[in-house]
């Protein structure tokens, strides 16, 4: 069985693909600017649109300590159980 | 190993762009002759990039106040307002926009970039939730991190992007602030003002607009969009610049609020840099005046920038979506965005590059800014030159009929 934060991983490689316009390989380990190649503004286009797929307000100075899919997934699990 | 190492992906692209011969970011104009002419390379050019809405930067007023300033009171004030004291003009300066804008209180910043930092920063703290639109300029983001708020983007003028994520906060303590502009820089669209403000009252947010490229370009009295669209009474700050169309340097900010002076005393962007020069200060003012006494340049820059536009259109090239002072054609790929910006230069035409990520769908735009100092012959020059590139770069699907004839 996956569990949430894998389950959150898929849905961050799922939505990145959407905004990039092209289908992206992700794994927990992955590097969001080094191995995705996503700058400041996809990576904040990105968050906005796993706000609306998650319900849920992820304020952008969270993401100053985000480098990895897994950071990001753990922030929104973090957030969620907060919400 | 150096510093800089770590930019390598910037300084790589940055060569990319100067390997097509050209460098869009560092321009070099040998004399600047008006408003709207300059020397570039040696040849008489017409500026089209320079956001000198009204064309003020060579009013014989504006130049006299400015020079009689620099004669009575010198080059500079050496230091900021809170240790070395303002000089007349700067609270002149201060009172003459809160006149204008019918707001009890105005602050002068240094320049448009720190009164959006300082603004940014101290309206709302920590605990206080900020809402930018998504599109919004360099100056509000960094203000944003300068600050202690919780940051969330809405979508690009949505109003109903804005009220779902504002309602996602309901229940969180502090304040919310929405952050729309006046006239978008890059595409010259204007926020839904109307809209946002009904938003704002429905949730019990606040609402700020920066009015840079709209003072003095939209209103009955030039006051910008929010005079535009009859929501004034709704927008509890609005902060601009003086350094487009009232054509010099510095920034500001006009409110109700009570308490405002506190401003002064809290807000670093305006504490820690010395103040502006009575020189500036005092075209600034007559800037001002020029923009009270004189409505027929708006009229003229309208005319203007629709004719441009309009031109355009018709050629065939995708401009933003509504006509503004500000008209950015969109280029599919940015070697063909950077061989057309440098072929307009070498015809004589200078506008603005502005390519991803500074720009709002990840491509490439030139953009110009309309003057009202803009001549008929020069915009259709401007629009002849514009037509030869379009034709050898192959931007234009097939050549249309001029509506003009």
């Amino acid at each position: 069985m996956e569990s949430v934060t894998d389950l959150t991983v898929r849905q961050i490689g799922r939505t990145a693909g959407q905004v990039m316009q092209k289908s992206v390989e992700v794994t927990a380990e992955t590097d969001i600017g080094r191995d995705l190649g996503v700058d400041s503004l996809t990576l904040m286009n990105i968050v906005m649109e796993l706000e609306d797929v998650f319900e849920l307000s992820i304020p952008l100075d969270r993401l100053a300590d985000v480098e990895t899919v897994g950071d990001l997934a753990a922030l929104i699990n973090e957030l969620r159980v907060r919400a | 190993m150096g510093l800089l190492d770590k930019h390598k992906a910037y300084s790589q692209a940055y060569q990319t762009i100067r390997d097509a011969g050209a460098d869009p970011f560092n321009v070099r104009f040998e004399s600047v002759l008006s408003p709207t002419v300059g020397i570039v390379n040696g040849r008489q050019t017409i500026l089209l990039g320079t956001n000198n809405y009204l064309g003020l930067t060579f009013d014989e007023s504006c130049i006299a106040a400015s020079s009689t300033a620099l004669h009575a009171h010198g080059t500079g004030t050496t230091g900021s307002r809170i240790a070395n004291g303002s000089f007349g003009e700067h609270l002149d300066l201060e009172e003459a926009i809160a006149r204008f804008y019918g707001r009890k209180h105005a602050m002068t910043f240094t320049t448009g970039y720190q009164a959006n930092l300082g603004l940014l920063s101290t309206l709302v703290g920590r605990g206080d939730h900020l809402l930018l639109d998504a599109d919004s300029h360099a100056s509000l983001y960094d203000g944003a991190r300068l600050g202690h708020a919780e940051v969330i983007r809405f979508r690009h003028n949505d109003p109903d992007d804005l009220r779902k994520r504002l309602q996602r906060l309901k229940g969180s303590p502090g304040k919310q602030l929405i952050v729309a502009e006046g006239i978008y820089s890059m595409l010259g669209d204007v926020a839904p003002l109307k809209e946002f403000a009904e938003v704002k009252r429905e949730m019990g947010a606040y609402l700020l607009v920066d009015e840079a490229h709209s003072l003095g370009v939209l209103g009955d009295k030039g006051r910008g969009l929010a005079e535009a669209q009859g929501v004034e009474a709704d927008v509890d700050v609005i902060v601009g610049t003086f350094s487009k169309s009232l054509g010099a340097i510095g920034g500001f900010c006009v409110s109700d609020m009570a308490d405002f002076d506190v401003m002064r005393v809290i807000c670093r962007p305006y504490m820690f840099t010395a103040s502006l020069p009575p020189s500036v200060v005092a075209s600034t003012l007559q800037a001002l005046r020029v923009i009270e006494d004189r409505p027929e340049l708006r009229q003229q820059l309208a005319a203007n920038a629709q004719r441009y536009y309009d031109g355009l259109k018709t050629l065939g090239f995708e401009v933003g979506p509504q006509c503004s002072p500000i008209v950015a054609v969109t280029i599919p790929d940015q070697p063909r965005a950077i061989a057309v910006w440098k072929a307009l230069l070498e015809k004589g035409v200078y506008l603005n590059l502005a390519l991803p990520p500074a720009t709002p769908d990840a491509r490439p735009l030139l953009r110009s800014s309309i003057s009202a100092a803009h001549t008929d012959d020069q915009l259709d020059k401007i629009l002849a030159a514009f037509a030869e590139v379009g034709q050898t770069y192959g931007l234009l699907d097939a050549p249309r009929q001029r509506a003009s004839g």
